[in-house]
């Protein structure tokens, strides 16, 4: 195949990615079979395969990951009220948007998830601590998501609105929120996964709940296999996540 | 009509010495701290979960003249300074590769784009049996932090470079190291700085993460550590410190990125 057929071909560059993973666990598993890498430092590949049922079947992986999606779902809830709630209301209030748009960016830049602690303090070593851990993660980035997209509805739209005397409640619900949907959509997915970082981080770090859990446990077992098995399961799990998520925007922009 | 109104209060805004914007953020500043004050004094919640203002306030400064503390943050600084550097290096390399060749993007850059946005602390129990529980292992939770945001940013801008300026250096026949650091690098000075603004921001907090779930020095360890004291107006006093010096951070790496913007022609 030449080089400019390469570059073109759809499935030479996926075979590639796959193979330089492929390549890469192999050239582990070597290494670790001749003893260059120490196998009590890096399992082989091979046991963190074998691992997977293991992990699977003994750690109750089901239920947990049931756990931190429900942990989640309600952050996401909470996100979704009132992230979109708040941001309305400053787009709606100019004088409060003018007055706390830069803090909501700034809090956006701010390291929240190390209020964990205080968090802990407040709600106790609990599932409510890591919900509203991941609620605090996700809350600036969809606040300013929905300023956004309700700043951008296009003016034709609002003057056809007018055009048909809509009252400024129809004129929201009708036109300004479904345009803005979604940019505010964006601003939900982004929510969604600090959300999702953070929750699966603060479940590992305060060693309670679903999957994050999990990886401490099996670390503090000295379970190597186990956890490197745990972390691919977790961050195959992520991947999942946010394809669904990415996917599901897509949907949503076409139909808009 | 709603811009007519923004205009008048524009107009308005500009006039008085003290806005009303100024004065919306003092009432709301001022509401918060009564507020709060009220809720320290009424004793509705367990004491010392909402400590009174005097005792975060003398905190504050107890921790700021504390030399102690600034060897902490000392530790931290090196820490994400030493991950933001491996990571942004390698991660600017990755970023310029993968951003040139479309071929090998389309190869590695939809692992980069999904494994960025996944949780890294949880990389820690792997990081501490590489690196073992000191400096290092956070200083590799860092980079492992940093190095996807930056890589992914700088490749999206080497994309977004003119044609016009890369056939200029290849008219010129600028060799590869050339055509890095004459043509690429000045032009995508904006998305690096961005993408190192982002990449601060996440390897500052893989960094603190690690150094809370396991540690003897750093920010993260003084903060679990008042944790476990139950000392909470200490442990205010460190998140807002630590809050001001991350927003500071990003602002002063974010004005960096608006020079640029500026000068742009």
């Amino acid at each position: 195949m030449s080089a400019a057929a390469l570059a073109r071909s759809r499935t030479a560059p996926i075979l590639l990615g796959i193979g330089t993973f492929a390549a890469l666990v192999a050239l582990m598993q070597v290494l670790v079979e001749t003893g260059i890498l120490n196998r009590f430092i890096v399992p082989p590949p091979s046991d963190v395969a074998l691992a997977f049922e293991r992990v699977i079947m003994e750690e109750q992986v089901v239920s947990r990951f049931l756990l931190t999606m429900r942990e989640c779902i309600s952050a996401a809830a909470l996100l979704a009220v009132f992230g979109i709630s708040i941001g309305t209301l400053l787009y709606k209030v100019n004088i409060l948007r003018q007055a706390t748009e830069t803090w909501v960016a700034a809090a956006a830049a701010a390291p929240t998830v190390l209020m964990y602690p205080l968090f802990m303090v407040i709600f106790g070593r609990s599932a409510t601590t890591i919900i509203m851990m991941g609620f605090v993660a996700g809350l600036p980035a969809v606040i300013l998501k929905t300023i956004e997209g309700l700043s951008e509805t296009k003016r034709v739209l609002l003057n056809v609105g007018r055009s048909f005397n809509l009252t400024p409640w129809q004129l929201f619900w009708k036109i300004q929120f479904p345009s803005a949907l979604p940019t505010i959509f964006t601003g939900f997915k982004l929510g969604l996964i600090f959300a999702l970082i953070n929750v699966v981080g603060v479940e590992f770090l305060i060693n309670f709940g679903g999957l994050g859990q999990l990886i401490n446990d099996l670390a503090e077992r000295y379970d190597l296999a186990g956890t490197y098995a745990a972390i691919c399961f977790v961050i195959l799990v992520s991947v999942c996540f946010f394809v669904v998520v990415e996917w599901f925007e897509r949907w949503l922009t076409r139909a808009a | 009509m709603a811009d007519a109104g923004r205009l008048t209060q524009a107009t308005r805004l500009r006039s008085p010495a003290i806005g009303p914007v100024t004065l919306v953020r003092i009432a709301i500043i001022a509401a918060i701290l009564v507020g709060w004050e009220a809720l320290a004094q009424s004793g509705l919640l367990y004491r010392d979960v909402v400590p009174s203002l005097i005792a975060i306030g003398k905190a504050i400064i107890a921790l700021l003249t504390d030399p102690d503390y600034y060897w902490h943050l000392g530790v931290t600084a090196y820490e994400v300074a030493a991950a933001l550097a491996i990571g942004g290096i390698s991660a600017i390399l990755v970023g310029l590769v993968l951003g040139g060749n479309r071929f090998l993007s389309r190869a590695y850059e939809p692992y980069l784009y999904y494994l960025g946005p996944t949780p890294k602390i949880i990389f820690f129990p792997i990081m501490i049996m590489w690196f073992g529980v000191g400096p290092p292992s956070k200083i590799a939770l860092g980079t492992l932090s940093c190095f996807f945001p930056i890589a992914l940013s700088v490749a999206a801008g080497m994309r977004q470079i003119e044609p016009v300026l890369i056939r200029v250096g290849k008219s010129f026949r600028a060799n590869a190291w050339q055509m890095a650091t004459k043509v690429y690098l000045p032009a995508m000075r904006h998305p690096i700085i961005n993408g190192v603004r982002l990449g601060l921001g996440v390897g500052l907090i893989g960094t603190l993460l690690a150094e809370t779930k396991l540690s003897n020095r750093g920010i993260g360890f003084l903060i679990i550590q008042a944790y476990s004291l139950f000392d909470m107006p200490r442990m205010y006093a460190m998140l807002i410190v630590l809050f001001v010096l991350a927003i500071a951070a990003n602002a002063l790496v974010g004005r960096l990125g608006g020079l640029d913007r500026i000068k742009r022609f």
